[in-house]
Parts: structure tokens; C-alpha cells; sequence
């Protein structure tokens, strides 16, 4: 019997301790409701209902996805060279990347601002920041192409950059790093609080062409601007800054720039900044920065080196700006529609205060200061502070609004975002993310009629979401709908490199201008060939120009001899072609670059230093029609010093075969002048 | 007035009416040539006018390049130097017509239309024959006796291609007015033989 018992509570003891086992967490695909497939379903064919431009971080590049589905349509090169199609690599574009530093074929790329009018998406261009280089690129969403990049001097680490103005007037950026500017600037790294400074750069957009030009810089005290947003309406002349290292520590920053219990959100009147600038206030110091621009009709880009800045120092210029307190080491900087709140979140902070702005042209007015920070008047934090969000999570970083008058926080510690209302603060739902968010997206969150709808999480830690791909993985985004009053996780797709910042636009905005060839009347690039017959070769000294054309199914010309070790070898390619869709691609054996990707009606060209004697194949790299793969020919190259002559054909008779046909010697060198 | 055959003067107005909308022919596109094909879903839309040739005859063209066709440039159709003046005529016929009220000019009128119809379609089946038969013998695809003739009006399979041929609507123009005309001739004509009848009892 006593045996018996002892069985039975054994037993009873493994059943206990295996219902705790089932205690354990369920995995996150529990966690998707059955209609999530339906709902970010498009069929074949269909198209996705938004355009979502997603920063990819440490690659450079700027990612396009459709949303719902989450599918990738295109990479589109911005700060780092791009061999799938040249950038960077062809002759035309290597400009774009040039800087005062010379040719940086690499950058952070962290956020992205789609500019608006009106405080509303326009669908004209996209912004993205370059961190560590500091830059500001320009897209256009007609032709998915970086246009524009403009170099930051007076800065290092862009961070807080590309946000803009209400109308796109300007576009900021600013220094994450303090450094020392000016003439001195070999100091010991320990005369930081003497010797280092800020800046704030605001770049005029021009409202027609979009072209960038640094219309004045803030001198600000050494700390680091970490993210930040324009004002809307009521805030329109208002930009907001979030701020760390206030105290100004040039070492072990995770614990001395964590000691103060508040840094700052540095708010700025560019107003005021503009008519001071306007006024003289301010001084040209002499920097030098590049300002690169891709020409659409030349098809080439230029890098002009600017060697002047204006600088505005706050101390001649009252009024301008001014320091709001906010808790421990603020990340995000967020304005919401109304352009009333300003949530600044404290990263390690226990509250997301926010910050209203009537409240703070109050207090300006009253002097309600609590001191100054390097002569820049603080406000005091109760009397700009509208409230603060009462636990909402661990590790808040960004803020994103929907229409509805709600607030979604990411959540980087705790791994979840927070939905919240902005009039009483009060927390309304939490989903979790997987895993740890960094910034998030609400489609037309930024904006001043955001339209809800879906919200993306882009995510730093990727561990088991997808197939192990090794040590290294993609990031992982998770897709929401809002609509209701619950936050529903719909989809989990990987993105390429790390996102960091996305914003999104109903497609609608941009698909009918969607431009599809360039047309070739109006190609002005001066190698351009357009037409078989103007295709030629020519030397001048040892550089030999190859006015070579691509249509479907030939290079003209396919044939080239004469070209000797040493030349260099430019192959300017035209794309004959007037459809969409039919790019053509050029490659050529050993050489040191990249292959170019030509779209119809344009003209790019690939650089070549043949190193010894042999003839090298040259083809076609985009498969472009049913005889892509006969697209291919032949470049002859001989010895230094010999006296094979310059020439090059397409199509043209063997001298045996014509030889046997006719007796007659061939002396044609000329291209066949049609197809 | 009306015992030569002359007709009434509502039909006179709805003759000179069809004959002054020929001139929409000047300002539309008589015939369509519409292709596609798989990679084409966008389809490949050819407008035969007047005078010349629109659409997306420059992507036409290179594609027909692999089956060998030859190039179609507005030089290939001599009839554009005078399409233009054939229509004035029919329009000044028409005009004529709805002056004198003649039912025999009518009838004239209608039997050069149809005439004149059949000769566009037969040379239109002219072009379409040599356009769609003399291939270039060193074109890269070469299907043994296929040739490329283009429908003479309604749909036909051209390799991945689907060709429809249609009126445009300066064609619709031309086959609306000359319906109108041949109306008007059979209600005048029914009308006279009416009268004949009355005359007689």
C-alpha cells in the first residue's frame, strides 16, 4: 500500500512539473488571427496599395517595398556604389559620391522624408541622410533616381537628418558627433566642453526643380542631435531637436552621457533664423563641401566643390533657440498632426513626456527659464511639459501618429509598441515586436492627415523569425493594421540590410508619372550615338573612345582592333531602344569595375586599362530579347607599340569569306550603318 | 420640283450633312492595328490616318526585325500623298448631291463609295501580303512557310502576337456616311416609285 502511495505521488509530481513545462511562452505565430493572409493578400497582377521607401542602413541604399504585401520591388542606389547597374562604377555617375574627402563609395543611410506640401505627401522626392559622411540625398519618384547630394560641412554624423519644413522649404541636418570646427581642430580629445561644437544645417529645397543649397548652419554648444521633426501649423516656423551628451563627455559615452537626469529638446525658430541670416547676422566661414547633381538629359553627373558656409552663432542672435528639458538621453522627436505635441522619448527614461507647444511660446514669452545651457536659455520642464505617458514600456525610442488622435510608440527594450492617446496620455493597447523595434512607420504618420491604416515595425534583432541563414541575417519588419481598436499583426517579412526610418505613400501619388524611357531626341550626353551609323572609334593619344550602340540583338560596333596595352578604353553605350523595359547591360572581360545597365534612350559609360595583349569578349548583361545571348563581340587588344590599325565593324564579312566570294581585298572599316 | 427624280430637302440636309463629317476623317485615324502578346500586356496599338502612321510603330519595328519584315516608315504608302484628296472628292460629290437633289448623282456617288472601299481593301490585302510574305532571308528566326500578313479585318495569331484589325473611328466616319447615303437613296427611291404608282391611278 505505502509502495502504492509513493508510485502515485511520483507520478502526480512528473504530471505537475510537465503542466508547468507547458507554462513556458507559446512562440508568436500564435499570435496571428486567421484572416492576417487575407488581408495582405494581392493577388498576381495586382498591385500594393502603398510605396514604402525604407532606409537600409549600413548598405547605403534605399529599399522599395509594396505594403500590404511586404514584397521587395527595387534597391535603389544612393550613398554607396551599386555594381547591379554601375552606380558609382560608370563614368557618369562616380560624381555623385564624390565629397571634399574625394570619392566615399560607402555611407550609413538612416532616414528617409518624403516631401510634402502643405504638410501633406506630394509624391515629388524622397530625402535620405548620410551619417557617416555627412550628406543629404535627393530622389525623384518619377524615375526612382538619386539626383541630388549634397555634402554637410561643419558636421560629423548626420543623425538627426533628413527631416523638413512643413512645404519642404528645408530639409536639416546636424551633428551627432560634435567635433572641433574652424581653424583649430587638432586638440587633445579631452578638451571637448573648450574646443568641441555643434551644428544645425538648414538646406533650402527649391520648390520647382528640388535642387539643395545650404542656406545657413546654427553654431550650437557641443552636445549630440540625435533625431528630430519640423513643426506643423501652429509650430510651422519650429524645428525640434532631440539632444544627448549634455554632458559633454568625450569618453565611455554609455555611462558619462547618461548621468544627467534630463538632456534637451533644442527647438529653433528658422524663421527667425532666415531673417537673421537675411539680415547679416551671420558669418561666411570658409569650409569646402560638395554639391553633387545627376543631369537627366546629359545623363552624367557634375560634383561642384562650395567653398563657403554661412554660420549663424546664437549668441548674436537672441530669440532663435532655446532648450526644453527632457529625461534621460531622448531619441525620437516627434510632432504630431496638429503640430501641438512634441513627444520626446527618453530612452532610458521611465515617462514619455510630452512637450506642448503653446505651452512653450508661453513660456518664452513669460522668460519661464531655469537657467541657460552655454548661454541658450533653458525652459522649465513643468512649464512647457503637457504630460507624460505613465509607464509605457521599457526603452521608448519613436513616435508615430494615425488619424484618429493616437500615438504608437516603439518600445526598443520591451520589444513591443505602445498605442496611446495623445489628449489624455492614456495607454490604450501594446502588441509585441519581434524583436527589439527601433523606429516604426504609420502610413502618413509624419504628415499632417495621416492614413492609418497599416503600421510597420522595423525591428533590430532577427534571431528565429526566418530560415537560419548563418551568422549574419536580415532584419526583420512585422506589418500591422490599425484600423481598429486593437493592434493586429497581419505579416513578418525579412528587409534587406538595416532599415532604420521608412515612410510610405499610397501609390496612387506617384504611379501615373512613373517615367519609362528617356527619349532619345533628347539625350544630350556628349558621347551619345544615336543611331548604328554614327557608331565609331577614336583615338586621341591613348585614350579611345568606343561610341558603341545597344539594341535588341546587337552591339554596333561588335568588332574593334587597334587598341593597344595602356589605352585607356571609355565604351560610351547608347540604348537604341524606345520601349519599357528593355535595358540593355554592357560587361567586358577583366575589367577592374563593374558592369553599366543602359535604359533605353540613355547613354552610360564603363572604363577599361586592358593590361596585356589577348582579345576580350565583351556582351550584353540584361537578358533583353530571345538572341540576348548572341548580343556579344570582340575587342582586339595588342602590344604597346604595334601598328595594328584602329577599326571596328559590325557584321562585316571575313576578309577569307569575301576574299573567296570576290577576289576583292576588304577595305571597309567603317560601322554598318544599319541593322 | 420633284418630277426629275429630285429629292426631298431633309434628305438633302442629312446628304450634305454625312458628306461634310467625312472631313472628321482629316482629324481621326481611319484603322487600327492592335497586337499582343504575352510580354506585351500593355498590348502595341498601330493608327493608320490620312496621312500618316502613329502609335507604337517604332517597337513594331523591332520586333519585326527578327522574322525579318521590313521597316514600316510613312514612305511605304504612296497612298498618303493622296488619300486626302480622294476624300475632298467624295466630299464635294456629296456636297453636289444635296445641291441638285439628283437621285441618279446619288446613286453614282454610292457605287464609286463602294468601289472605291473595295480598292482601299485590296490594297490595303496588297501591302499586307508583300509586308507579311518578302522577309529578309538572313532574318535570325525563320519558321518555314509562315508568313506574317497582317489580318484584313479581325483577329489573327501572329507567333506570340495576337493582331486584331479593326476601323478606327475615321473609318466608322466613312462606313456611317456612306450607310446614311445608301438609306437616303432607298427611301427616295421607294418614294418615287410611289409616286409613279399615283401618277399612273
Amino acid at each position: 500500500m505505502k509502495s502504492y502511495l509513493v508510485l502515485l505521488s511520483c507520478a502526480s509530481l512528473t504530471f505537475i512539473l510537465l503542466s508547468m513545462q507547458s507554462c513556458q511562452p507559446k512562440g508568436a505565430s500564435a499570435a496571428v488571427s486567421s484572416e492576417a493572409a487575407k488581408a495582405v493578400y494581392v493577388p498576381p497582377g495586382k498591385y500594393d496599395e502603398y510605396y514604402d521607401f525604407v532606409s537600409g542602413g549600413f548598405n547605403g541604399q534605399l529599399s522599395v517595398y509594396g505594403l500590404p504585401s511586404g514584397r521587395l520591388l527595387k534597391i535603389l542606389p544612393v550613398f554607396s556604389v551599386f555594381p547591379e547597374n554601375g552606380y558609382g562604377y560608370s563614368e557618369e555617375t562616380k560624381a555623385m559620391l564624390n565629397s571634399s574627402h574625394g570619392f566615399v563609395p560607402w555611407d550609413d543611410l538612416h532616414h528617409v522624408s518624403l516631401s510634402t506640401t502643405n504638410g501633406e505627401h506630394d509624391g515629388r522626392w524622397v530625402f535620405t541622410n548620410g551619417v557617416n559622411t555627412p550628406r543629404i540625398a535627393r530622389l525623384d519618384l518619377a524615375n526612382f533616381k538619386t539626383m541630388e547630394i549634397i555634402e554637410l560641412p561643419n558636421s560629423a554624423g548626420n543623425h538627426s537628418s533628413p527631416y523638413i519644413t512643413e512645404n519642404t522649404e528645408y530639409v536639416v541636418g546636424s551633428t551627432r558627433f560634435s567635433v572641433p570646427i574652424g581653424d583649430k581642430v587638432d586638440v587633445p580629445i579631452n578638451t571637448y566642453k573648450q574646443n568641441f561644437k555643434g551644428t544645425v544645417s538648414f538646406v533650402k529645397v527649391d520648390p520647382n526643380s528640388g535642387r539643395m543649397n545650404i542656406a545657413f548652419q546654427i553654431l550650437t554648444p557641443g552636445i549630440d542631435f540625435d533625431l528630430a521633426r519640423g513643426g506643423k501649423n501652429k509650430s510651422h516656423d519650429w524645428f525640434f531637436f532631440s539632444c544627448y551628451n549634455s554632458e559633454r563627455a568625450n569618453t565611455l559615452l554609455e555611462v558619462n552621457a547618461s548621468a544627467k537626469d534630463k538632456d534637451f529638446i533644442m527647438a529653433i525658430n528658422w524663421k527667425k533664423a532666415e531673417e537673421y541670416a537675411k539680415a547679416g547676422k551671420g558669418k561666411n566661414w570658409p569650409v569646402s563641401y560638395a554639391h553633387n547633381i545627376y543631369d537627366e538629359k546629359t545623363h552624367t553627373a557634375t560634383s561642384t566643390m562650395i567653398k563657403e558656409v554661412l554660420v549663424l552663432d546664437p549668441k548674436d542672435c537672441p530669440d532663435m533657440v532655446y532648450f526644453m528639458p527632457c529625461p534621460k538621453s531622448p531619441h525620437g522627436c516627434d510632432v504630431d498632426p496638429s503640430g501641438e505635441y512634441i513627444v520626446g522619448s527618453g530612452k532610458l527614461a521611465a515617462a514619455i513626456p510630452v512637450f506642448s507647444f503653446t505651452k512653450m511660446e508661453q513660456a518664452i514669452a513669460a522668460k519661464n527659464f531655469e537657467g541657460t545651457f552655454e548661454g541658450i536659455p533653458v525652459l522649465k520642464y513643468d512649464a512647457v511639459l503637457h504630460g507624460e505617458v505613465q509607464k509605457p514600456g521599457l526603452g521608448p525610442l519613436h513616435t508615430e501618429f494615425d488619424e484618429k488622435g493616437n500615438a504608437y510608440t516603439s518600445m526598443f527594450v520591451s520589444s513591443e509598441i505602445v498605442k496611446w492617446r495623445v489628449k489624455d496620455l492614456k495607454i490604450l493597447d501594446r502588441v509585441p515586436t519581434y524583436y527589439s523595434i527601433g523606429h516604426l512607420s504609420v502610413m502618413g504618420g509624419p504628415t499632417k492627415k495621416p492614413y492609418g491604416k497599416y503600421m510597420v515595425a522595423y525591428n533590430k534583432i532577427t534571431k528565429d523569425r526566418y530560415l537560419p541563414t548563418g551568422p549574419e541575417l536580415a532584419q526583420s519588419a512585422q506589418l500591422y493594421d490599425i484600423s481598429g481598436d486593437k493592434m493586429k499583426l497581419l505579416l513578418d517579412f525579412p528587409t534587406v540590410a538595416e532599415p532604420h526610418y521608412a515612410e510610405a505613400l499610397p501609390a496612387s501619388l506617384i504611379v501615373k508619372k512613373n517615367v519609362k524611357i528617356y527619349k532619345i531626341e533628347e539625350n544630350a550626353h556628349p558621347y551619345a550615338t544615336k543611331g548604328e551609323g554614327l557608331a565609331k572609334v577614336t583615338r586621341n593619344g591613348n585614350i579611345v573612345h568606343v561610341y558603341m550602340t545597344a539594341i535588341r540583338s546587337h552591339l554596333t560596333p561588335d568588332n574593334i582592333e587597334g587598341v593597344k596595352v595602356g589605352d585607356s578604353v571609355y565604351f560610351h553605350l547608347t540604348n537604341l531602344e524606345q520601349d519599357w523595359d528593355v535595358p540593355h547591360g554592357f560587361a567586358i572581360k577583366h575589367a577592374n569595375n563593374a558592369e553599366i545597365l543602359i535604359m533605353p534612350g540613355e547613354t552610360q559609360t564603363l572604363a577599361f586599362k586592358p593590361d596585356r595583349p589577348g582579345i576580350y569578349p565583351f556582351y550584353c548583361t540584361d537578358f533583353c530579347s530571345a538572341l540576348h545571348q548572341e548580343m556579344q563581340g570582340y575587342l582586339r587588344v595588342s602590344p604597346v607599340g604595334s601598328n595594328v590599325p584602329l577599326a571596328f565593324s559590325t557584321g562585316k564579312k571575313n576578309p577569307s569569306d569575301s576574299a573567296a566570294a570576290s577576289g576583292a581585298k576588304p577595305t571597309d572599316t567603317g560601322a554598318k550603318p544599319s541593322r | 420640283m420633284d418630277r426629275r427624280g429630285k429629292m426631298n430637302i431633309i434628305s438633302r440636309i442629312v446628304i450634305a450633312i454625312a458628306a461634310l463629317g467625312l472631313i472628321a476623317t482629316y482629324y481621326l485615324p481611319l484603322w487600327n492595328i492592335y497586337m499582343i502578346a504575352p510580354q506585351y500586356p500593355e498590348g502595341l496599338n498601330m493608327w493608320i490616318w490620312l496621312t500618316k502612321i502613329t502609335g507604337k510603330v517604332d517597337v513594331i519595328n523591332g520586333l519585326n526585325h527578327y522574322i525579318g519584315m521590313k521597316h514600316i516608315s510613312e514612305e511605304m504608302f504612296p497612298e498618303f500623298g493622296f488619300m486626302i484628296y480622294i476624300v475632298a472628292f467624295f466630299i464635294l460629290i456629296g456636297l453636289t448631291v444635296a445641291i441638285t437633289g439628283s437621285r441618279k448623282l446619288l446613286f453614282t456617288y454610292l457605287v464609286l463609295s463602294v468601289i472605291t472601299g473595295i480598292a482601299a481593301l485590296i490594297d490595303y490585302y496588297i501591302w499586307g501580303y508583300n509586308y507579311g510574305h518578302n522577309l529578309d532571308p538572313s532574318a535570325p528566326i525563320q519558321i518555314p512557310n509562315f508568313s506574317y500578313q497582317p489580318p484584313i479585318i479581325g483577329h489573327k495569331k501572329l507567333l506570340n502576337f495576337d493582331a486584331y484589325s479593326y476601323p478606327a473611328a475615321g473609318g466608322w466616319v466613312v462606313v456611317i456616311a456612306t450607310v446614311i447615303c445608301f438609306a437616303v437613296w432607298l427611301f427616295e427611291w421607294q418614294r418615287s416609285k410611289n409616286k409613279i404608282r399615283l401618277k399612273k391611278y
